[in-house]
């Protein structure tokens, strides 16, 4: 950031906001914690892009159904067989934004809140690819993963994973809207209540 | 922004009453503000005694159970499963919640916000029906002995059945000919009629109709806050308009009306418009009166009865109560000390009623006592009722003029207690026989007679006598009584060997092969005494050995053996048996009266499952123990 002002490179509005919530004092109030997830063209963080990003925060160890993101993007990299899967057509229904639009809206909800996922790494990656294509750094955002959490209760290795469809199995949760953004948003949210629970959070 | 989320849940709810009667969009518009909780096994949602959430709760999956507690036990009254509501109480009661409500297994539980429900509640009939039979569904008919145990809950079940032939959808017992004032009438004349009709509210008319209300509220924040002065006219501060109902509005109708407009009373007149004539009033008491069975209520009612019909009502409701709490398995103690404060407000409010009756008020202070099973405070059934009149020291040429009175007075009393459904005592041990009615150096006397010199027929008569409980008049009366007897007492041995020898008459119930002893005679052939085989030898040795250790002020048999381990350490473990003996006869008493419509005091053995022969004769061992510590400790060997 210093190096950006030092060359003299106008840093955006919504950047400086997004990164005012981290110099804050440490707050008092009860954390925020949103889980999220992304729809993308693949798994290659360098060719894919992001298709869509549910969002969802949890609060006092309840899921806040109001407090709610969604975007879909306009794509250039379009991936048919992809779209199958996720129901995500080029030009399907849903009101479509550019990827900038949506990465700046998205910074906008999830503030300093803790992120949570599943294979969050990837996610993130996707976002911060974004932010790289706007030449913004990384997301400054605490992160927690689910399958990480779920290896530590049951003291598992760590490269023992667990996809998402096994760890709703294995809590039994119901897997109705899998593979949308915010369908998954929400299987991961009821996944990081039951974790934060047993793993006393 | 369309939230999906939202409209999962919305899915979800719309098979569900009450929801099934939202449209879906005011239930997405609802879902947005749900928030989703997870409950582990065991976890509570909410406890007895919490503070009401603002939220209340449907089961999204898994199953909450309710309970309630009492002594540190938990009774599961109600479990919802997918689909149910609970937490409802918030939106009917200001009070805390009655009940726990605990996670039976791992679930996930939506909590809607009360205020954003609350409209859909106002402006929707069908929402608004099925919350109030939902509610009245856990108020049990009085009439319908198949519905019993249906204890006011938190939880709403929806249940076609019951919810369509419920009393609540009859109509409503309210005053009829309302006190009324004209709206120039000045309010301290308005108040005063109030206060001397005890009544907390007067509608305004106007050539009949009514135009306003004036309650105790209204009195409350307008005149007493000094907004208005005391000589304005009603006009002025009056409510209006007034909320006007039909007659022969149902009890769903009338608290639906209430929730609607946010008001306490309703005007009914003979249209239903205020352009007709008032020709009543209800208030929320009428409505919480219309489905009580909680015993708060029932000593209100008793407390404003004016005829002994109403107290019979309510020595009715106590019976219904009763039979609930045992079919619920709330502990024996609880129940007995609700029952006992009912019996005492109904003792009290014959005795005020006997006195208004009476020409003059009473020439002296006076002291009523009930004695026996009342005086323990472990009276369940309608069995009889003994009890004194103690009245202050009187100049000896008024003596016989007092005792007159009171005489008379106690012979009301007791006439009230008959129609009430109380049996008088065989025996006449009740305040209207002359003997039983006395100044208070006479009974001292009379107290000292038994102590010192007591008789085999003075012993018979006196063991009750020292089980007595004020139940009017004033302390003083008890603690000079109670004063004299423990100073004669006081290391009387003599005295100790008579109570003792009383407690030790009937022995265990047990024969030699540990097989019950059962009657004999015709009439109870084959049945188990358990009133004068198990239940009196633990009242009488708990008495005794009370009395002996100098505890004043119990009299309660199970709270006697209590006091007793706490003072022995040694023998505390046998006391807590005995207590434990006497709940657990105390139940199956209870439970034989209530079926048979008996006092209880034979039990068909025919009629007991094996487990619960076990229970009983499990309570013979203490009986048996603790008499032969009596006879240790009173040196009874050589009398028995």
């Amino acid at each position: 950031m210093v190096l950006d002002w030092l060359t003299g490179k106008d840093i955006p509005q919504f950047w400086k906001q997004y990164l005012a919530h981290f110099d804050k004092e440490e707050q008092n109030g009860p954390k925020r914690y949103i889980v999220f997830d992304t729809e993308t063209t693949g798994l290659d963080w360098k060719d894919d892009v992001i298709l869509s990003i549910g969002a969802i925060s949890v609060i006092n160890d309840e899921i806040k159904v109001g407090d709610f993101f969604e975007a879909f993007l306009k794509q250039d990299v379009f991936n048919p067989e992809n779209a199958i899967l996720t129901g995500i057509l080029k030009e399907g229904k849903e009101e479509k934004i550019i990827e900038a639009e949506a990465i700046i809206r998205f910074l906008d909800f999830i503030k300093d809140a803790i992120l949570v996922g599943h294979n969050i790494n990837f996610d993130v990656e996707m976002i911060n690819q974004a932010l790289k294509r706007l030449n913004l750094g990384k997301l400054k955002n605490v992160m927690l993963d689910v399958d990480v959490m779920y290896q530590k209760f049951k003291n598992l290795p760590e490269d023992k994973h667990h996809n998402l469809d096994e760890l709703c199995d294995i809590f039994k949760i119901k897997k109705s809207d899998r593979h949308t953004a915010s369908g998954d948003a929400y299987i991961i949210a009821l996944l990081f209540l039951k974790l934060k629970r047993k793993l006393k959070l | 922004m369309k939230n999906p989320i939202a409209e999962r849940i919305a899915d979800f709810l719309k098979h569900y009453p009450p929801f099934t009667s939202l449209t879906y969009q005011e239930l997405v518009a609802i879902s947005e503000h749900i928030s989703v909780k997870y409950l582990e096994k065991h976890q509570i949602l909410f406890k007895v005694g919490d503070a009401t959430h603002s939220d209340f709760y449907v089961v999204a999956n898994g199953a909450i159970g309710l309970s309630v507690i009492s002594d540190a036990e938990e009774f599961l009254i109600d479990k919802c499963d997918e689909g149910d509501i609970l937490g409802l109480r918030p939106f009917f009661a200001k009070n805390n919640y009655l009940m726990t409500a605990k996670a039976r297994e791992e679930s996930i539980v939506y909590a809607i916000p009360i205020a954003v429900f609350q409209p859909y509640v106002a402006n929707n009939t069908n929402v608004q029906n099925f919350l109030l039979e939902s509610f009245a569904s856990n108020t049990r008919n009085p009439y319908d002995k198949d519905h019993r145990g249906k204890l006011i809950s938190e939880n709403i079940i929806f249940d076609e059945q019951s919810a369509t032939d419920i009393q609540y959808f009859q109509p409503i017992k309210y005053t009829k000919n309302p006190i009324t004032a004209s709206s120039s009438d000045i309010i301290k004349h308005i108040a005063q009629t109030m206060s001397n009709s005890r009544i907390g509210s007067v509608i305004i008319h106007d050539n009949q109709l009514p135009i306003g209300i004036i309650t105790d509220k209204d009195l409350r924040s307008k005149i007493a806050t000094g907004l208005f002065s005391i000589d304005t006219t009603a006009d002025k501060i009056m409510s209006s308009p007034v909320i006007t109902v039909p007659e022969n509005i149902s009890i769903a109708e009338a608290q639906m009306m209430m929730l609607k407009h946010n008001v306490g009373h309703l005007c009914v007149t003979r249209d239903g418009t205020e352009k007709s004539p008032a020709t009543g009033i209800i208030t929320e008491h009428d409505i919480v009166a219309a489905q009580a069975n909680n015993p708060g209520i029932l000593l209100k009612l008793t407390r404003r009865a004016t005829r002994s019909k109403e107290l019979k009502a309510v020595r009715d409701k106590l019976t219904d109560l009763i039979q609930n709490s045992i079919d619920k398995n709330i502990p024996i103690t609880h129940i007995t000390s609700v029952a006992a404060e009912i019996n005492i407000a109904l003792t009290k409010r014959a005795i005020d009623l006997a006195i208004e009756k009476m020409e003059t008020p009473p020439p002296t202070r006076f002291a009523w006592f009930n004695l026996g099973s009342q005086g323990r405070k472990e009276q369940l059934l309608l069995t009889d009722v003994d009890n004194i009149l103690i009245f202050e020291d009187v100049e000896a040429e008024r003596y016989d003029d007092v005792k007159q009175y009171f005489l008379q007075l106690a012979d009301k009393v007791i006439e009230t207690l008959e129609k009430i459904g109380y049996e008088p005592c065989p025996q006449g041990l009740m305040a209207n026989n002359e003997l039983w009615c006395k100044s208070l150096t006479d009974w001292i006397k009379q107290y000292n007679t038994w102590i010192n010199t007591p008789g085999e027929k003075g012993i018979n008569l006196s063991t009750i006598f020292f089980d007595y409980d004020l139940i009017y008049g004033d302390v003083s009366f008890e603690n000079s009584l109670t004063e004299s007897i423990f100073n004669s007492t006081d290391n009387n041995q003599l005295f100790y060997a008579f109570l003792g020898t009383n407690a030790i008459k009937k022995p265990a119930p047990l024969g030699f092969f540990r097989q019950f002893l059962l009657e004999q005679d015709e009439e109870h052939k084959d049945a188990f005494d358990i009133k004068n085989r198990a239940i009196m030898p633990l009242v009488d040795a708990a008495r005794v050995l009370t009395i002996s250790r100098g505890i004043k002020g119990i009299t309660n048999t199970y709270q006697r053996f209590k006091k007793l381990a706490d003072m022995e350490e040694q023998n505390s473990d046998l006391y807590l048996e005995c207590a434990e003996a006497f709940n657990t006869l105390t139940w199956f008493r209870t439970d034989e009266g209530l079926q048979n419509n008996s006092n209880g005091g034979y039990i068909n053995m025919q009629e007991l499952s094996k487990v619960d022969k076990v229970k009983l004769k499990n309570c013979f061992q203490p009986i048996n123990d603790i008499q032969d510590l009596i006879k240790n400790r009173f040196q009874l060997t050589y009398f028995t």
